[in-house]
């Protein structure tokens, strides 16, 4: 299947090789929630809440010096074409569940806020691929809304590399077509990598490239989380007054 | 609209727009650099050496803002203020919480911090009002003090050296409120103030502004300061029957509560319901207006969460800001 067409150079869903789906982010769609947030990427969309700093709910996982930080993610059964039968709980989500935590927790300063837990939900509401990556950028948000201390914002984006071409932000189409899928989080400032991941085997010349347009998306990403998250903390300013 | 899922009509939502515009036309302008997001540096002169305050980190030599916000200058202190965070204590704020466990000596309560408090049986006064040390039987009736899911008003006493939170009762003002609503708004627009408890005698109604956020609507009780002044046996008597009431909860005579109350109550909790979900400053102002605004324009207390009145309050805040402006000048 020709992923990229040879003439005109545009990818299936009419994208250029090197552009992303059309991204957008909002602020604080759960109301009980301490910050939330909702991602869309394309056709994927995500909502993410965070609840705490709040009181460690099992207390032999207490840590004394820092924060425990708890992820969990899901997919909604109506996310995908034919119906998932378990939200969560499989390996693969528990996979995903890791890897978020572990990417978000590297920019998050746990140790401002002892004895405590944060807890991050993620669910899938629509799934079209690069679902990993739009929920670390729902929960940076999310974070971020919470009021969560964090170093920098980890925003997240995936590239792979089909028909010898390096290809940004996958869709499903593309994502099952087996090639080499690489997800990349970074600290958007200071472009430390906080996740990186692939399934398959890449020369290394082409790998880099594939990953540097993956850092690129990732900086696209950041420029526009800080937008949105700018124009809503203007919002609560000029709301509360004084 | 975090909270207030209401659908606005096309004229509703202009008015709405056009409102929401004029409030931030009217918030001063504090500057490009003052409202800062994760990761925005904030331009400083690190030669005249500054501190670096909460909300801040240090990363490659230049000063980062590690929160929402907006940044604040004291001297040489730089920090910033986070808008939607948790509740952070501070020494002698009064707060509103609810006891999630009775454990020895002392009860646990959530105030929406990110530990729970502890209020120690040591800590506030007993009922007979008499001051002497805890004994084991004080110990064994904590429970007909405050029991699981009871509300209580108390002090913030101070932070333990393992970081724990202390709370104190001492007064009469303090202690289990009853009759009434717990509502819980986001603890940025709470401001501290000389008074945080509030009698609204044109409606009968206490009005208990917790600096965490929690906020309690409920019956006005004739307890408190002047109690304590009356004579001692008087005093005793009183102690005596407010004692029964705790403890007998269907006791028909104390627990009346007459219809007129119970709707001003309603009213008063979606008047602040309304302004913690349109993100308004809650003062006492503010919510006697938005109650006020509701009976001179003939709503229900149903209706205050409707689309209209909705509007209305924030077209009010408009007026309010504009009206508070004018007399500045």
């Amino acid at each position: 299947m020709e992923f990229v067409n040879p003439l005109t150079g545009f990818r299936l869903d009419g994208r250029r090789p090197n552009e992303m789906r059309h991204i957008r982010g909002e602020v604080g769609v759960v109301a009980n929630a301490d910050g939330s947030a909702m991602f869309e990427m394309g056709n994927t969309k995500v909502i993410a809440a965070v609840y705490g700093p709040r009181e460690v709910q099992n207390k032999s996982q207490q840590l004394n010096n820092q924060a425990l930080v708890r992820c969990e993610y899901s997919m909604a059964n109506f996310s995908t074409g034919d119906r998932t039968r378990r939200p969560k709980g499989d390996r693969r989500s528990t996979e995903i569940s890791l890897v978020i935590r572990q990417s978000l927790e590297a920019s998050i300063l746990t140790h401002l806020m002892p004895r405590s837990q944060i807890d991050i939900f993620v669910q899938v509401l629509q799934a079209d691929g690069g679902t990993r990556s739009a929920c670390i950028n729902a929960a940076t948000i999310a974070l971020a809304d919470a009021g969560i201390p964090m170093r920098d914002l980890v925003t997240s984006c995936s590239a792979g590399y089909l028909c010898t071409t390096p290809l940004l932000d996958l869709n499903y189409v593309e994502d099952s077509a087996g090639g080499p899928d690489v997800t990349v989080g970074i600290l958007a400032k200071t472009e430390k990598v906080t996740l990186l991941q692939m399934d398959a085997k890449l020369p290394m010349d082409t790998f880099e490239n594939v990953m540097q347009l993956a850092v690129e998306g990732c900086k696209a990403v950041a420029q526009y989380i800080s937008e949105v998250l700018l124009e809503n903390t203007k919002q609560l300013e000029s709301r509360r007054g004084m | 609209m975090r909270d207030l899922q209401v659908s606005l009509s096309q004229t509703q939502r202009v008015r709405f727009q056009s409102a929401l515009q004029q409030l931030k036309d009217l918030s001063p302008g504090s500057g490009p650099a003052a409202t800062v997001v994760v990761a925005d540096s904030i331009p400083v002169n690190l030669e005249d050496s500054v501190l670096k305050g909460h909300g801040t980190a240090e990363s490659d030599g230049q000063l980062v803002a590690t929160v929402c916000g907006v940044v604040e200058r004291v001297n040489k202190l730089v920090y910033v203020r986070p808008f939607r965070a948790r509740y952070k204590p501070e020494i002698g704020d009064i707060i509103v919480g609810r006891v999630i466990e009775v454990a020895p000596k002392r009860w646990r309560l959530e105030i929406n911090f990110s530990q729970d408090a502890v209020l120690m049986l040591s800590s506030m006064n007993l009922p007979d009002g008499i001051q002497r040390r805890r004994t084991a039987v004080d110990e064994l009736n904590m429970r007909s003090i405050f029991e699981e899911d009871d509300v209580i008003c108390a002090e913030v006493r101070g932070f333990q050296h393992d970081g724990s939170l202390q709370l104190q009762a001492r007064s009469q003002k303090y202690g289990k409120l009853e009759r009434g609503q717990l509502l819980t708004v986001p603890p940025y627009l709470v401001k501290r103030r000389k008074q945080h408890f509030h009698h609204l005698e044109d409606y009968g109604v206490d009005l208990i502004v917790g600096c965490n956020g929690y906020i309690w609507v409920g019956e006005h009780l004739e307890t408190g300061e002047n109690v304590m002044l009356e004579d001692q046996d008087n005093h005793m008597e009183k102690d005596g029957q407010s004692n029964l009431k705790l403890k007998g909860d269907q006791d028909e005579e104390g627990t009346f509560t007459s219809v007129e109350t119970r709707r001003n109550i309603c009213r008063i909790a979606n008047a602040i319901r309304l302004l913690s979900a349109l993100g308004f400053t809650l003062s006492l102002e503010a919510i006697i207006d938005t109650v006020e605004l509701s009976f001179a324009s003939n709503i229900s207390v149903k209706d205050m969460l409707a689309a209209e009145f909705y509007v209305q309050t924030a077209e009010r805040e408009v007026q309010r800001r504009v009206s508070k402006l004018r007399k500045k000048a």
